[in-house]
């Protein structure tokens, strides 16, 4: 499976640049592998270790402690139906019974165009119950019929919906004398306002 | 063994020395420490000690899973929940994370501390299994033990419990069953913390938590044995010991394990059948753990393949025949007898008499044979070392350091020639949590990273062959210096640090087998000037260090004296003493080669594996007229070369002592039978003596004990009933009490200059591993496949010139030979340098060595 691309490397520089130790661009980089293919590969994990110079097993335990990180293939198109309790009252249950037949799979599937889908924890809006998300654009009040046209929108191309990736819409960027300077994956010296504990790297 | 961990009880000793020095005596002296009140008891304790060692010191035992007290507490477990009012009326709180404070009112007993204990119980089997009648921890689990004695009785859960994969291998020799793990963070924080290879982590931390590596990346730790003895559940077990025993059927003793550190070990056996190695809570030394290669070394001990009779190169029906091409069984007084004939046609020249090796004894092994070979044969062609450590004369010299003294909070630890994680497992254990907890500093001078590199403070790439001019450039200061790999900065930080610092401890290795001794020598002369330093021998071959302190080593007599010094004192001791200096293995098998040795004694020695020179060692042994092995197995030298093989027993089945590289005597303890007639060596030594109608003067390891406390004034209070009695071992020290003078350290002058290197040559460096192709490794099956095969170790930028890759055959060739062999890319190599481990499968660098050369220089080709 995939390492970091190229692309995603130089962004990775970019990022561990920000923080005067590199673990703590661990998170950062878990989002950036998961970019690049929807979900997050043991091969992008041991990259990310030798990044951040912590052990796989340790990318592991992180990685797989947060739910949005996917640690199997997902669709192209990944829809979060909400359980939580507003939607749950609202018919999310029965939201996600239908999902699962207009679908024909499973929740936590792919379907073979590419869609995949399964139920979340409180998506944050409630007051819109029941919602759900794609690739993290939101839908709301989502019935039935709603839900069956935005498949068969997704399918025919109508509804754009941009690809999967991190929540933030735009890359966040800062500035060079912002970072804290440790640019350089091979220098793991911290910036000069750190104070360095003994034994650390 | 029980899980009840050893206290640590330091502060109240430095509350003691504080409290004797109270002036008026009338006074009765206040106990140290605060009152608390323990189940209405009213105790001292010392502030700041955690409350849950607090009640055991008061004698109040508290439950605990994930509390373990060479490790931070981490509150994971609620077990050790107690009722405590600290003012603010009584609360139920951790012990374990909670320390002593004046006037704490606790209550281990009460119901609300009862309804605690029978809740968390109840909450942690809710997904263990009760598959205990199948599980190996059943009768020495504590979730059990503790469950009986303080558990509800009954669970209200009726639902399905998790369930997992039963046990899945996280490395060679581990399983993890993870429905049986309570999720203590005891193993994780092991592998963390303390050994430093975070290979097991927890993940999908939530509802499903478990314990497990990354995929296909295995918990390959040198320590990963020890998370199996302080896994508090039957979660982790150990291949070696799985389904082997019930621990009721089990008996056990303390010994100590044959190793430089000595480690402090219980031996467990069923029916005189070694079983399990456990580590012991030594504060003074392993703090209880182990490395894997010796924990589960009991397996070559018990291998079907040791010499259980003596063997005898002959013919048919076991006719003695020297040309003969097999050994055949024999008897022992068939075999003493031919040993005895050949000795005493020998002892009229002593210097037609060698013995080489002895670091596998005991304390009591060795003077036995000390004694036999200078003080009855009187020959001084007597070396334990194969030519691939320091020179015993060296070491006498240096002001020996302890572990804890290396230790000791703010410190200062230079570490030459060795990686310690590699080569003496515990004391990497120690260094490291030296310098991650108690502020220790560590500066290393090696031409590798080592495992302790990351936690060093400076770790300095010192190209082989540099190491002398370095030292001594960083010792004056010399601000000028660039020294090959080693930068003028580097020297000049680490010059400030070694100024700044009060007293050092220099740890020395014996460094690469393709550097010659005398730099290493050079290295410890400009330590050796510095004046408050002490030394730690890192030599790693079982029990060297009471080998050189017992007089096996040319030159030297016991209690770390010269032949010199110690003649006169000896004379009146033994029977007699050697008329010249001897020949170190070196110079034995050179003297072999030209057949001006008789009779060649190897004292569980292969020199042809461990010897720089494979083809002296073959040339030597097959000069000398007779050779005699000693040994537990037919390793390649007895196979080959030996005349007449005597079986020898091995740890765990004889008694005596052991000296460890701090100087400090510990007892080894019996528990099984050798195998078949095999028997200890100092008796083999007294028996070969009373074939040459010479009596030792002793009959059982005791008396052995004591004698060498007799004679050696270094030994005087390591008395086989002080030995007995200390847990810790009796510390031989440096002080002199009296006896024939020590040796002192000599200033040796400048060292020579440093080698230059031709930008098309590597220097090669040979060094060790903690798994090779040693006979305790092969001869244990769990261990034999971890020994990686041989490489040649190259940094990516060197590996980058030459066009080679992981897997790429190269051919490396000095000026004496040429060998073949895959390359490994390892960016932990310095430049310049191509490092191949010693004794690995399919690669033999010894061959490449110039002896005479300090250092070998080699080119690569690829093929
Ligand atoms: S495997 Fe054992 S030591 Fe490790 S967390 Fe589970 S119970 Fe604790
Ligand atoms: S419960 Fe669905 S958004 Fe909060
Ligand atoms: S022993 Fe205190 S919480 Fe586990």
């Amino acid at each position: 499976m995939a390492r970091l691309s190229e692309a995603s490397l130089r962004i990775a520089h970019e990022i561990l640049g920000r923080y005067p130790r590199k673990k703590s661009a661990l998170i950062p980089l878990l989002h950036l592998a998961q970019e690049q293919h929807g979900w997050v590969t043991d091969d992008a994990m041991t990259h990310i270790a030798e990044l951040v110079e912590v052990t796989p097993a340790e990318v592991l335990g992180t990685c797989s402690f947060y739910e949005m990180f996917k640690r199997s293939p997902v669709g192209k198109f990944r829809i979060n139906i909400c359980h939580g309790i507003s939607c749950h009252l609202l018919g999310a249950e029965e939201l996600l019974e239908h999902a699962e037949h207009t679908l024909g799979v499973r929740p936590g599937s792919v379907t073979e165009d590419q869609i995949s889908f399964e139920g979340v924890e409180c998506i944050a809006a409630c007051t819109e119950a029941p919602c759900l998300q794609v690739n993290y654009r939101y839908m709301n009040k989502v019935d039935a019929d709603g839900f069956d046209a935005l498949v068969s929108g997704l399918r025919d191309g109508s509804v754009y919906i941009p690809p999967h990736g991190t929540l933030a819409l735009s890359r966040q960027v800062i500035p060079e004398d912002r970072a804290a300077g440790n640019a350089m994956v091979d220098d793991p010296s911290a910036p000069s306002w750190w104070p360095v504990e003994e034994g650390e790297a | 063994m029980s899980d009840a961990p050893k206290t640590d009880d330091t502060d109240v000793t430095v509350a003691d020395a504080e409290v004797t020095e109270i002036e008026a005596p009338e006074v009765p002296a206040p106990p140290p420490g605060v009152p608390i009140t323990v189940n209405g008891e009213t105790v001292h304790a010392t502030p700041g000690r955690m409350l849950i060692d607090a009640c055991e010191d008061a004698g109040v035992y508290v439950p605990r899973f994930c509390y373990h007290p060479r490790m931070t507490p981490v509150g994971m477990c609620r077990m050790c929940l107690v009722e405590v009012d600290t003012g603010r009326g009584p609360a139920l709180q951790p012990s374990c994370m909670l320390t002593v404070s004046d006037g704490m009112i606790v209550d281990t007993e009460s119901e609300a501390t009862k309804k605690a204990q029978d809740g968390v119980l109840e909450l942690l089997l809710i997904n263990h299994p009760l598959d205990c009648p199948v599980c190996d921890k059943g009768g020495e689990c504590p979730l059990q033990d503790q469950t009986m004695s303080y558990g509800p009785g009954e669970s209200r859960f009726i639902e399905e419990k998790r369930h997992f994969e039963k046990p899945i291998p996280i490395n060679d020799n581990v399983f993890l069953d993870r429905e049986r793990c309570i999720l203590c963070d005891r193993c994780t924080r092991f592998a963390q913390e303390v050994a430093g290879d975070p290979l097991i982590h927890f993940i999908d931390r939530g509802n499903n938590t478990q314990v497990n590596t990354f995929p296909d990346d295995p918990f390959s730790s040198h320590f990963s044995g020890n998370t199996v003895q302080i896994c508090p559940v039957g979660a982790l077990t150990a291949k070696p010991y799985r389904f082997k025993a019930r621990p009721w059927d089990l008996t056990e003793i303390e010994s100590t394990y044959p190793n430089a550190m000595g480690d402090r070990i219980t031996i467990q056996s069923s029916r005189n059948e070694v079983l399990r190695y456990l580590g012991v809570d030594s504060d003074a030394v392993n703090w209880g753990w182990l490395a894997d290669r010796d924990r589960f070394s009991f397996e070559s001990t018990m291998n079907e393949a040791r010499l259980t009779a003596p063997l005898v190169r002959g013919g048919g029906l076991g006719a003695p025949d020297p040309a003969g091409a097999e050994l055949v069984g024999s008897t022992w007084s068939a075999a003493l007898a031919q040993v005895a004939a050949a000795l005493d046609a020998a002892r009229v020249n002593p210097s037609s008499i060698g013995v080489i090796g002895g670091a596998r004894l005991t304390n009591e092994g060795q003077y036995a044979w000390a004694k036999l070979a200078k003080g009855v044969l009187g020959t001084d062609n007597v070396d334990a070392q194969l030519g691939d450590g320091i020179p015993a004369d060296v070491l006498c010299a240096l002001p020996r350091a302890t572990i804890a003294e290396a230790c000791a909070p703010g410190g200062t630890v230079v570490i030459i020639g060795t990686d310690p994680k590699e080569e003496l497992g515990t004391l990497y254990l120690r260094l490291r949590h030296a310098a991650i907890h108690d502020d220790v500093k560590l500066i290393e001078l090696t031409a590798t990273e080592t495992g302790l590199s990351r936690q060093a403070s400076m770790s300095l790439r010192v190209r082989p062959g540099d190491l002398g001019v370095v030292a001594d450039a960083i010792v004056r200061g010399d601000e000028t210096a660039e020294i090959g790999l080693t930068s003028t900065a580097d020297i000049a930080a680490a010059h400030a640090a070694l100024n700044a610092a009060d007293q050092v401890t220099v740890i020395v290795g014996s460094g690469s087998l393709a550097e010659h001794t005398a730099l290493t020598v050079e290295a410890i002369n400009a330590f050796a000037s510095r004046s408050k330093v002490k030394f730690l021998s890192a030599l790693r071959r079982g029990n060297v260090h009471g080998a050189i302190d017992l007089g096996l080593a040319p030159g030297l007599l016991p209690g770390r004296t010269s032949l010199e010094a110690g003649r006169s004192w000896f004379n009146d001791k033994w029977p007699t003493t050697p008329a010249e200096t001897g020949h170190d293995t070196a110079a034995m098998l050179a003297a072999a080669a030209t057949g001006k040795i008789d009779v060649l004694v190897l004292l569980g020695a292969d020199p042809l594996i461990d010897f720089p020179d494979p083809e002296l060692a073959r040339a030597g042994l097959a000069g000398a007229r007779m050779v005699v092995a000693v040994d537990l197995f037919a390793n390649d030298s007895v196979y080959a070369f030996a005349d007449v093989v005597l079986p020898a027993a091995a740890c765990g089945e004889k008694s005596g002592s052991h000296t460890n590289l701090e100087g400090r005597v510990s007892a080894v303890r019996q528990k099984v039978t050798p195998p078949g007639t095999a028997r200890a060596d100092w008796m083999i030594a007294a028996e070969v003596a009373m074939h040459l109608g010479e009596d030792l003067g002793f009959e059982s390891s005791t008396e052995v004990t004591d004698e060498i406390a007799a004679v050696s004034p270094l030994h005087a209070h390591a008395t086989a009933a002080a030995i007995e009695d200390a847990a810790d071992g009796v510390l031989l020290g440096n002080a002199s009490t009296g006896g024939p003078a020590r040796f002192v350290w000599q200033d040796l002058g400048a060292p020579s200059p440093a080698t230059p290197l031709d930008r098309y040559s590597f220097r090669l460096c040979i060094d060790r591993t903690m798994y090779d192709h040693g006979t305790l490794t092969l001869s244990a099956p769990s261990l034999a496949p971890l020994a990686a095969p041989g490489s040649v170790r190259l940094h990516p930028s060197d590996a980058n010139a030459l066009g080679v890759v992981d897997g790429s055959a190269v051919r490396l060739s000095s000026k004496r030979a040429s060998v073949e062999g895959p390359v490994v890319v390892d960016a932990r190599v310095a430049r310049g340098v191509a490092a191949i481990a010693h004794n690995h499968a399919g690669l033999d660098a010894r061959a490449l060595i110039e002896l005479d050369a300090p250092v070998t220089d080699i080119r690569i080709e690829t093929l």
